[in-house]
């Protein structure tokens, strides 16, 4: 994100349409990838971020700044995340496609250590994938965008002890998945 | 204690949101059923957080449809409150018409007891 966006902030909260604009493409990739994680499929997504950005705009004077423009975002993605998900009545899965481009910002580093980490973010993202969404919205709110245990309670619209309780559900799914199940296939293939 | 009963302060501890308690550290010391699952569950968080800076390639044409779909919501907004605006000055005016229209009844009727005094 570059290093203007306070600046963009206040001049898009002072009624300025271009800034507002260049707000959005400074941000809109980070605001797809959590929807695309918070609903897990690209459709979903898609919808939850033109409605983040449009309740953004319309919220846009109430932002007061004390917080990153960006873990605004996130919470309002994440509440337009919860309420799209709400109204199904039925989850999709959809198959993961191995096209699907990821864009690491980290400097390589100790190659081995780089294929094995790879390796296991891939089978990370395929388990959240198949979480259930209500545990899947709060691990990745938590475990990867850092946001609270209070902000993820009330973007969700649940109580802070259910969404402990559903963190702590979802990690051990996901090490359940990632780590148990694995080292029981490669036994059962032996 | 049971292994089971340790499974979420196992998870809390690995993440540094809890320590555990003295009984649940001896039996982790012990237990290596325990002590491999928290160093499962600190691998996984520490994936969790790589993922924190990977950042997927949106679909094609996504940001001219959210641009779109602000620049609507923009001119509807505009359009609001051009009529909210165009609203006030028709009550303004309204208002002043009665204003002026009492004021005039008034001078009329101050007027007319006037004429009915001096006759």
């Amino acid at each position: 994100m570059p290093q203007d966006v306070a600046d963009l902030v206040t001049a898009a909260r002072d009624g300025d349409r271009e800034a507002f604009d260049e707000l959005v493409r400074a941000t809109y990739a980070e605001t797809y990838t959590l929807a695309l994680r918070l609903t897990g499929n690209e459709e979903d997504a898609r919808d939850v971020v033109q409605e983040a950005y449009f309740r953004a705009f319309r919220g846009l004077k109430r932002f007061r700044g004390d917080a990153q423009f960006s873990t605004w975002m996130y919470r309002i993605t994440a509440n337009c995340a919860a309420t799209h998900l709400g109204r199904r009545n039925k989850h999709r899965h959809e198959e993961l496609r191995d096209s699907d481009p990821v864009v690491d910002e980290r400097p390589a580093s100790d190659p081995q250590g780089q294929v094995e980490a790879t390796a296991l973010r891939n089978r990370l993202t395929v388990a959240l994938e198949n979480l259930p969404p209500k545990l899947r919205q709060v691990v990745v709110l938590r475990d990867i965008y850092d946001l609270p245990h209070e902000a993820i309670a009330a973007e969700l619209g649940i109580s802070e002890t259910a969404a402990k309780v559903r963190l702590h559900r979802a990690r051990k799914k996901l090490r359940e998945d990632l780590f148990t199940r694995r080292a029981e296939e490669a036994a059962d293939a032996v | 204690m049971r292994c089971e009963d340790l499974t979420d302060d196992l998870s809390a501890a690995a993440d540094g949101s809890a320590l555990l308690g003295r009984d649940e550290r001896r039996h982790v010391e012990r237990c290596l059923r325990c002590q491999a699952e928290l160093v499962q569950y600190r691998k996984l968080l520490r994936a969790m957080r790589t993922m924190r800076t990977e950042v997927l390639e949106p679909t094609p044409g996504m940001l001219a449809d959210i641009l779109a779909n602000v620049a609507g919501a923009g001119e509807r907004r505009a359009i609001r409150s051009m009529i909210a605006g165009h609203r006030t000055a028709y009550l303004g005016g309204l208002a002043a018409a009665t204003a002026a229209g009492a004021a005039g009844a008034l001078v009329f009727a101050a007027r007319t007891r006037r004429v009915r005094a001096a006759s």
